[in-house]
């Protein structure tokens, strides 16, 4: 994986002090002088503080910050799929198309969502707002089909309900995470159809 | 010791080694791509799958390690199929473009495949393409066909100390690629070709060159340096292909520098194919017989004193005794192998050698570099260093300049007073040589070759005496040689004498006309204007700078092209190999001296080669003991003295181009232009 072309425009990059004191803290509880184990941690703080996506300059500057070659921290960076090597829009929409995700339409939701967001797969909006993605398995299968929005999850979605979470990103509201349906985490959408009593004493007791 | 059965028989290996060795040992073959006895283990590659009896499915015997009563099985139906499993997967992405592939006939995974893969693909889908990657003017890419086995990562983060390749991205899309496509700066970069077990790195100069099984391979050494690494010449005809390094664990190891494995472009270009005769002020062509006449016309009645020679850096012991002998024979004292002028002490043997051999460095614990950069004069004695630094901590401390020599190096300071505290004990450096169990101090060639050379040595001396450098099986001193001709010159006494005249008298002697006619035997790298109005002869095979002012030039053999003997740094003995004839009527050396002396009549009485080298027993017995190194007895050498204040500075202030046969070799002029250009406009213009 070459990087981008564009990804040297990231330009300078310094951790701010108040990354400095979160990193140096990261590192402190690795012996001393395994300090390049906090390196993922490291990338993660650098994403973050530039706006979800790593330049060259951040890498090169993680390389610098814990004594690595700049070659071991962009491996780490171009192995893991969470660090982002251009630039993303505010909203990094990730839509999960995985098998349970798929089978309840998560190819549906990735139409409504490129369609908000006016441009391809893996493009940023002409209003820089939004990127859509799709991924591999993000975990939330009880909860089918979701999507991630930078660290938070979008639940129990149809495409007209991950648009209007999109057209509310838009207009700066931060609409609540989890399920969209109002059910709680992923209890049971109707009633409760298994382990239903209290187990029996003797099956308790049984080995 | 583990006690282990494989393939139902019985095996004791010792502890801590894995199931693939253990299996070695026991003469049982394990494929493998990835794994290699001198980088970590990586386990990637799956191909060394074995049986291990109560594990449910196959081992990688690479990263296993071997446990008692453990009951290995290599030759299963089970392994066979894991075996042809593992090659269909490899196979997947890799083209089949043997046919127009450079490692064919040299290829792991062709040979591989044919034994250990099944004879058919079951494969329809697409195959992944890869861009292929930029990594300097030796390695060819074809990233294509690379199965990720990491070695040569491995190799230039591990041996060569250069952590400039990985492997980005992961799965299907993962690609070795060095950190944003630059060159690969590193003087041993090229052993990644070797290690490459596919033919995804390949050699850049030598690409669509020849085929494995046309060149006739002839088993020799290595002249570039004074390490002597043993090599294999690969020629085709009259032609030089390509140079490769042969195993040697005292020396090379199997590793070789990238200036001993692609200067031999330079033995096609710029040579002395027959000898030549100034006649109004140009070189003309000339027969033997006229080269010789001019010689005659000029040297004979010529008293002894006032003529000289001067012999080369690349020069074969065998030539230097019959040019020692003809000199004698003439009269004359003036002969001088040290073209550098560095002040060695030639009667005590360690005080010019490496005495802690190549191999013995990597048991250092503390070593004191004195104006010497081992990257470059030496770049496998720097990997041993590296390699004490890794395994044993080795602290380095160096006098001269900072530079980067893969491991970290304390700049102690810039000149001999530094060294002379050091060597007094007034040093906090001392301390830590005085600590160590096997100290060691290298001193590089430059810090003799000033008007303090010979008290720079004697404080080396005395560092390595009052730091407890010299033990009962460890000696600590060392001189780092860059000229693979030089120790053998020392050992053969090409040093004046008390009566003669040493390199800079010759060249003085020159200059106001005391001496007349002067014989470089090679000898290329002094400064050719001081030599004023005298008759020079050249001798040699390069048209370099000894020829450019010759009067008469003789035209001698490469290394490849003769059978020569050569003295390495720790005073190894090693033969050199002829693999091709000389180039048109260039003759081996010692033969054009031995007619020379006739027609002088100063006949020298040898008739063959193994006259010559029973010649170079009688001057020196260390010539009988081929490839051993004979312990040097210790002794007072160098003369105390005041010393300069000028800062060491190294030797060599280009890697690729330090020699008649570098200079002339492009790939070398291309690696200059990558490596070393760019540093020294960076310190020249911008520092």
């Amino acid at each position: 994986m070459t990087m981008e072309a564009g990804n040297g425009a990231g330009g300078a990059f310094a951790f701010n002090a108040e990354n400095v004191e979160r990193l140096d803290k990261i590192i402190s509880h690795y012996p001393e002088g395994r300090g390049s184990s906090a390196v993922i941690a490291a990338l993660d703080l650098a994403q973050r503080q530039n706006g979800g996506w790593l330049p060259l300059a951040a890498i090169e500057h993680v390389a610098g910050t814990l004594g690595m070659p700049k070659i071991r921290v962009l491996e780490v960076a171009t192995f893991y799929s969470m660090f982002n090597l251009k630039p993303v829009g505010r909203y990094f929409v990730q839509v999960c198309r995985t098998t349970p995700c798929w089978l309840r339409g998560s190819d549906d939701l990735t139409k409504a969502a490129i369609a908000a967001a006016g441009c391809g797969l893996g493009e940023n909006s002409e209003d820089g707002l939004l990127t859509v993605v799709e991924v591999e398995c993000l975990g939330a299968c009880c909860n089918a089909p979701m999507v991630q929005i930078n660290d938070d999850y979008y639940e129990d979605l149809t495409p007209e309900k991950l648009t209007e979470l999109l057209e509310a990103m838009k207009r700066g509201e931060t609409p609540k995470p989890g399920p969209q349906t109002g059910r709680k985490g992923s209890e049971p959408v109707g009633e409760w159809t298994s382990l239903t009593d209290l187990p029996s004493p003797s099956r308790a007791g049984a080995e | 010791m583990p006690k282990l059965t494989i393939d139902d028989t019985e095996i004791e290996v010792p502890a801590g080694i894995t199931v693939l060795q253990a299996c070695e040992m026991a003469g049982k073959e394990v494929p493998r791509f990835c794994y290699h006895e001198r980088l970590s283990i990586a386990g990637n590659c799956r191909m060394c799958l074995v049986e291990m009896e109560r594990a449910p499915k196959p081992i990688a015997s690479c990263a296993m390690p071997v446990g008692d009563g453990m009951v290995i099985r290599t030759d299963t139906d089970t392994v066979k199929k894991a075996r042809n499993g593992v090659m269909e997967f490899l196979l997947i992405n890799h083209p089949l473009d043997c046919p127009i592939c450079d490692q064919g006939g040299e290829c792991d995974l062709q040979d591989q495949a044919m034994a250990y893969g099944i004879d058919h693909s079951r494969y329809q889908e697409h195959k992944r393409a890869v861009s292929d990657k930029y990594m300097g003017p030796l390695i060819e890419t074809e990233m294509t066909r690379c199965i990720h086995c990491t070695r040569c990562v491995r190799f230039v983060t591990e041996i060569a100390g250069v952590p400039e390749l990985g492997l980005l991205g992961r799965g299907e899309n993962a690609e070795i690629t060095t950190y944003l496509e630059k060159a690969l700066d590193s003087e041993l970069s090229a052993n990644v070709i070797d290690l490459c077990p596919v033919g995804a790195l390949t050699s850049k100069p030598y690409a669509f060159a020849a085929r494995p099984w046309e060149l006739k391979k002839t088993e020799s050494v290595d002249v570039l340096d004074a390490v002597g690494s043993a090599i294999r010449v690969d020629a085709r005809g009259a032609e030089v292909m390509r140079v490769l390094p042969r195993l040697h664990e005292d020396i090379n190891e199997e590793w070789l520098s990238d200036k001993s494995r692609y200067a031999c472009d330079g033995l096609r270009r710029q040579r002395l194919d027959r000898p030549y005769v100034r006649r109004d002020g140009a070189l003309r062509e000339a027969s033997w017989a006229e080269a010789f006449a001019a010689i005659a016309a000029r040297v004979k009645g010529l008293d002894g004193s006032r003529m000289a020679a001067i012999t080369g850096d690349l020069c074969d012991a065998e030539a230097m005794v019959c040019l020692k002998d003809l000199m004698a024979n003439l009269g004359s004292a003036n002969i001088d192998c040290r073209q550098e002028g560095a002040k060695f002490d030639t009667a005590t043997r360690s005080a010019y050698l490496l005495n802690s051999t190549i191999a013995g460095l990597e048991d250092a614990d503390a070593v004191l570099l004195v104006g010497t950069n081992p990257r470059w004069e030496a770049p496998l004695v720097n990997t041993r260093l590296r390699k004490a630094w890794l395994r044993r901590d080795l602290k380095a401390g160096m006098i001269g300049l900072a530079q980067d020599l893969t491991y970290p190096c304390d700049i102690l300071g810039a000149g001999p007073e530094t060294l002379m505290d050091v060597a007094q004990g007034n040093h906090p450096f001392a301390d830590i040589l005085k600590a160590a169990e096997r100290a060691a101090v290298i001193v590089g060639t430059a810090a003799l070759a000033r008007t303090d050379g010979a008290a720079v040595l004697a404080a080396a001396r005395q560092a390595a005496d009052s730091l407890g450098m010299i033990g009962e099986d460890w000696n600590g001193f060392n001189v780092l040689h860059q000229a693979a001709a030089r120790v053998g010159g020392l050992d053969l006494g090409l040093v004046p004498g008390a009566v003669g005249l040493d390199v800079a008298g010759i060249l003085k002697g020159a200059g106001d006309g005391s001496i007349e006619v002067v014989y470089l035997l090679g000898a290329d790298e002094i400064d050719m204007t001081q030599l004023g109005e005298a008759f020079v002869i050249y001798q040699g095979h390069h048209g370099d700078a000894g020829a450019h002012r010759a009067d008469v030039i003789l035209p001698g053999a490469a290394y490849t092209e003769k059978n020569g003997t050569y003295v390495n740094t720790e005073g190894r003995v090693q033969l050199g190999r002829m693999a091709t004839a000389p180039m048109g009527e260039a003759r081996e050396d010692w033969t054009i001296i031995r007619a020379l002396s006739d027609v002088l009549g100063a006949g020298i009485a040898v008739s063959s080669l193994g006259d010559v080298r029973r010649r170079l027993v009688a001057v020196n017995a260390h010539f009988d003991r081929v490839d051993e190194v004979v312990p040097a007895a210790w002794g007072d050498f160098g003369e105390s003295g005041p010393m300069g204040t000028r800062t060491f500075v190294p030797p060599v202030a280009n890697f690729y181009m330090t020699d008649a046969i570098s200079r002339a070799s492009e790939t070398m002029a291309h690696c200059a232009q990558a490596f070393v250009v760019p540093k020294q406009q960076g310190t020249g213009t911008h520092g």
